[in-house]
């Protein structure tokens, strides 16, 4: 587990990208600084046509300052970004990217439509604008101004907007900030039926939950650098491994311990719970060379990994191989 | 992104034709403008009144003044009026724009900031037109106002006149836009269009001020254009400082809006 590059999403359009094809996006040893501040610090990553990927991490990780270069909205210090191979600013003019920002105002003397014909209007070749809204899920508020639409409603036109394009890659920046339970369900449903096409999407989130749900790979951030990077089920062993859990009766606890890749274990009456980095070997030992049974193996929630590779000066971070590459 | 490859629909896509500008957007700020109703009351309707009380005065409209009568000197007056107002009002309109996170929102587009700006610009000038042509149009139908036999021609050259100048305050506006990111800069633009437009002799006959008041309007951006938009119908020679103080207002203001902007684009 390094880059996504060995983990590509193949679509069942079955479009393989051919070999030597650009991949959506490339960041090589990007830098950005604020005056003294270091907002990143050195990211590489690369991000393959169809990938779903969530850029997670706290408040002030770095995470909107990286979107911001691969939009092309700030120039990065130091090092490259390219998007389709090329400029990001190109990629924008061509309609190869389109985003969702937490910034970025609409005017409330449109209306909804009309602020969508707007953004249709100024790209070379777009989708059709009834389609874009009905797949937000907005046709039925078109003709309202947009000034009366609630925050969840505008994200929806934000949406919309960003889908005219017809882009192939779309980047999210905390979509759901300040939605409720039911808004941030619908726009991820919204978001994950068109994701089903094949479009590449990379979304910031600092919910956990988010990342978990609906990308399929996360990219962890810290102080603007790359702690982690991986699927989900990857990024959460990472901190923390598994737990495996099996019946054993009579369970000789010495024995147990001489696995070579259990970090604890515990025995309670016929339960036995043994902790390790690699769940799969301790399985094949229970399984092949005990008379284990009811084998359970939980990860620990992606929280605790998040936890533990986000707070600073937590030694274990620099385990991770995002920081090793 | 299905059939095809992703390459070949990649390497299909293009940047559009003259930067975005079109006419679908072209309508839709136009629209936008005559939504509020602010800029059409001040803009549209404010010049015609004010022309109505001023420009029909028994006592003086008929007296000759030039190619025509004192009314039809009054129209011309009261259009520049209006089309300043209306293009600053419109190039203003950025201001607005900044301060709701529009112009980043647009970043994500493929129009470019010039062409934004141009956008902007003939959006105010469409504004100035329909000010101009209020203007005229009301008070042609008054009666009042007329030209000498010959010389109705004066009446679109006139126009054409105060339209082409008002590009001046179309930069004004893109300027005060730029410079303050704020809903309500037109409530300031409004007041400051008053000032001008007395210093600039619009409203009364600068001749009958102070000495030193003559000498300080002769500075003011409406003056050198209320001489020029007067001059066909006058019929006099015109003075070069008239050009001199015209032009170079337009280029402190062009210049002004493009500093800003630059300052501008440079941040998002």
């Amino acid at each position: 587990m390094t880059t996504g590059t060995g983990r590509q999403r193949q679509r069942d359009s079955g479009v393989q990208p051919a070999s030597g094809q650009a991949p959506a996006i490339v960041l090589r040893n990007v830098h950005k600084h604020f005056g003294h501040v270091r907002a990143v610090q050195g990211i590489d990553l690369t991000i393959e046509p169809g990938e779903i990927v969530a850029l997670l991490g706290p408040n002030g990780a770095g995470k909107t300052t990286t979107i911001d270069m691969i939009l092309g909205l700030s120039q990065p210090t130091d090092g490259q970004v390219s998007v389709y191979g090329t400029h990001p600013r190109e990629a924008i003019d061509r309609g190869l990217v389109s985003a969702v920002l937490q910034t970025g105002g609409l005017l409330k003397d449109l209306t909804v439509r009309e602020t969508a014909r707007y953004t249709a209007s100024l790209f070379a070749s777009s989708n059709s604008v009834d389609e874009a809204l009905k797949r937000a899920g907005i046709s039925e508020i078109a003709d309202r101004r947009v000034g009366k639409c609630s925050g969840g409603e505008q994200q929806r036109l934000r949406f919309a907007m960003a889908l005219l394009p017809d882009p192939e890659l779309l980047i999210l920046d905390e979509p759901t900030t300040g939605m409720d339970v039911e808004g941030r369900r619908g726009f991820w449903a919204a978001i994950r039926q068109d994701a089903e096409r094949g479009r590449t999407v990379l979304f910031a989130t600092h919910y956990l939950e988010e990342a978990d749900a609906y990308a399929d790979r996360i990219i962890l951030l810290r102080q603007g650098v790359v702690v982690a990077d991986g699927s989900s089920a990857e990024v959460k062993s990472l901190s923390s491994g598994r737990t495996v859990r099996a019946t054993l009766p009579d369970a000789n606890e010495a024995e147990l311990r001489t696995i070579p890749s259990a970090d604890s274990v515990e025995v309670r009456g016929e339960t036995v719970l043994i902790h390790s980095g690699d769940s799969d070997a301790v399985a094949r030992y229970l399984l092949t060379a005990t008379a284990a049974k009811d084998l359970e193996i939980t990860a620990r929630a992606l929280e605790d990994a998040f936890i533990a590779l986000t707070s600073a000066g937590d030694g274990r971070a620099d385990a991770s191989p995002g920081e090793q590459r | 992104m299905s059939a095809p490859s992703l390459e070949a629909e990649i390497g299909a896509k293009r940047a559009p034709s003259f930067g975005g500008i079109n006419l679908t957007v072209l309508g839709l700020e136009i629209r936008r403008l005559l939504r509020n109703r602010r800029t059409v009351i001040f803009a549209l309707i404010f010049p015609v009144v004010l022309f109505a009380f001023v420009g029909t005065n028994k006592s003086y409209a008929n007296l000759p003044d030039g190619h025509g009568n004192v009314s039809a000197f009054l129209v011309v007056s009261m259009a520049l009026y209006g089309a300043a107002l209306a293009t600053t009002a419109g190039g203003a309109m950025v201001s607005i724009e900044r301060a709701q996170g529009w112009s980043r929102q647009l970043r994500l587009t493929p129009l470019s900031p010039v062409a934004y700006v141009i956008i902007k610009t003939l959006t105010a000038m469409v504004l100035g037109l329909s000010s101009v042509l209020a203007v005229f149009i009301v008070g042609r139908l008054t009666g009042v106002p007329h030209m000498y036999p010959g010389y109705g021609y004066l009446w679109f050259v006139c126009a054409l006149c105060v339209w082409i100048g008002s590009l001046v305050f179309a930069a004004l506006g893109l300027f005060i836009g730029y410079l303050l990111p704020s809903e309500n800069v037109m409530q300031f633009l409004g007041l400051v269009m008053a000032v001008l437009a007395f210093a600039g002799g619009l409203f009364y006959p600068l001749k009958q001020a102070a000495q030193v008041l003559q000498d300080i309007a002769k500075w003011t951006p409406l003056y050198g254009l209320n001489q020029l938009v007067h001059a066909p119908l006058l019929g006099g020679n015109v003075d070069v400082m008239w050009v001199v103080n015209a032009v170079g207002w337009l280029l402190i203001f062009v210049a002004g809006a493009v500093w800003r902007f630059r300052k501008d684009t440079a941040r998002v």
